[in-house]
């Protein structure tokens, strides 16, 4: 072991609602934290301690397939509909990306395509790679992996983008017969992706990216 | 950095405010004193461990208070109105949860409501009760389950991502109708400004800044 020991080599656990350092009195918790009976409360905030966050990996897995199931219908179908008085127009995502390009606001069309295309992409990829080389234990690039993983998590939430541009062009565009917005499924199915991949990047453990066999760096 | 804990350290008690538990690795630190404006990074991992706290009880006090004035307004007041043939439509962000409600799109409703109003105002009310309290040196009324609150809805507002939508919408409306921008777009704005000022400040600071109540 290195000059940097491990909570759990320690026989700590960090509280992750409070953050205090506690003792692991009952000290067989298992590394997942789902080992019955042996729930011990932190002294500070009343939360229940746990070495690892619950079930991370079979929680994150199902939150992040049911995520990508419903970015298909997400993407698929139309996110709005605009009508005017001669013409009714669906809009899917990428069509708002591309009608954004078109009008000449380029640099809005790339932070939508980053914010609905490539961060929720980027998440389905990344989470589950880090569940793969984490569940086989891998020592391959950590360091990296670790700034994958707070990337991730620090930029999930911007996906919300698309719902809320529909959302205000709902809200407004209301002209009766002249010129009327309305929401489709896509948007609703978009939203539910985002709060599937948030709940997944939430449920997954980071700690568990260093819980390999070989710990020692 | 913060300085790593050996492994012949006797740790005896059953809990320590003298260490620090990396949340991303699981490394151990012993905590030091920071100094102005620095951050303590882990050194297996990268993430941040503690920060300088630059802003004092009082001034995140004031900080909240303003947050909650411009919160009022930039729900109070229209964000944008859209004007074709000389007719006008505005809307408040209770209104656009509304109207998304009567279309039909009621889980984009409860999102917004969620992400935009009720989170963020909690996040709100409950920092200023919990700071209120602080500043007088107590802990307040049900601390623990509040500062868990806290951390617990801290990843579901989303106010900041609503005024980048607000902007994308204004141009997406601009090819097609007149554009006039409301107040309520500068108060979220400004709202926006005082978020990214909030998101450096890791509110467990209060747990060792207020004295434990006596048992
Ligand atoms: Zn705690
Ligand atoms: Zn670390």
């Amino acid at each position: 072991m290195s000059a940097l020991p491990r909570a759990v080599d320690l026989g700590l656990i960090g509280c992750r609602m409070c953050g205090l350092v506690c003792r692991n009195v009952a000290g067989n918790a298992k590394l997942d934290g789902d080992g019955v009976g042996d729930a011990m409360a932190c002294p500070r905030c009343g939360s229940t301690l746990r070495r690892r966050k619950t079930n991370s990996y079979a929680r994150t897995w199902a939150l992040l397939i049911a995520g990508f199931i419903l970015y298909i219908p997400a993407n698929v179908l139309p996110i709005m509909r605009t009508a005017s008085l001669n013409d009714v127009d669906d809009n899917t995502i990428i069509s708002g990306v591309v009608e954004l390009w078109t009008n000449g606001s380029v640099d809005l069309a790339i932070i939508v395509f980053l914010a609905s295309i490539v961060v929720p992409m980027l998440k389905f990829l990344s989470l589950g790679m880090l569940l793969v080389s984490s569940q086989r234990g891998s020592d391959w690039a950590r360091p990296q992996r670790a700034r994958l993983y707070r990337l991730v998590e620090f930029i999930g939430y911007w996906s919300m983008l698309d719902v809320f541009v529909v959302a205000l062009l709902t809200a407004l565009v209301r002209f009766n017969v002249l010129s009327r917005v309305e929401p489709l499924p896509g948007v609703i199915f978009f939203g539910l992706t985002v709060v599937l991949t948030m709940l997944a990047s939430m449920s997954f453990d980071p700690r568990l990216i260093w819980d390999g066999r070989n710990t020692d760096d | 950095m913060a300085t790593a804990v050996r492994n012949t350290d006797c740790l005896h008690a059953r809990s320590s405010d003298a260490l620090l538990i990396c949340e991303h690795c699981d490394t151990v630190y012993r905590r030091r004193p920071l100094a102005r404006g620095e951050v303590a990074r882990c050194v297996r991992c990268g993430a941040e461990l503690d920060r300088h706290r630059a802003l004092s009880v009082n001034a995140l006090l004031a900080l909240i208070l303003t947050a909650m004035i411009v919160f009022v307004q930039a729900n109070i007041w229209p964000i944008f109105t859209l004007g074709l043939n000389g007719q006008f439509s505005a809307t408040t962000l209770w209104g656009m949860i509304v109207t998304m409600w009567e279309q039909g799109a009621q889980v984009v409703a409860v999102l917004a409501a969620g992400t935009l109003f009720f989170f963020p105002m909690t996040k709100m009310m409950v920092m200023g009760w919990l700071l209120w309290f602080a500043r007088m040196g107590r802990r307040a009324p049900g601390f623990a389950p509040l500062m868990v609150a806290l951390h617990r809805i801290g990843p579901w507002t989303m106010s900041e991502v609503f005024v980048l939508g607000a902007l994308v919408a204004i141009v997406k409306a601009h090819t097609y109708f007149e554009v006039v921008a409301d107040p309520g777009i500068y108060a979220y704005g400004a709202l926006t400004l005082l978020i990214t000022i909030f998101a450096g400040v890791d509110m467990r600071q209060l747990w060792e800044q207020t004295p434990e109540p006596k048992p």
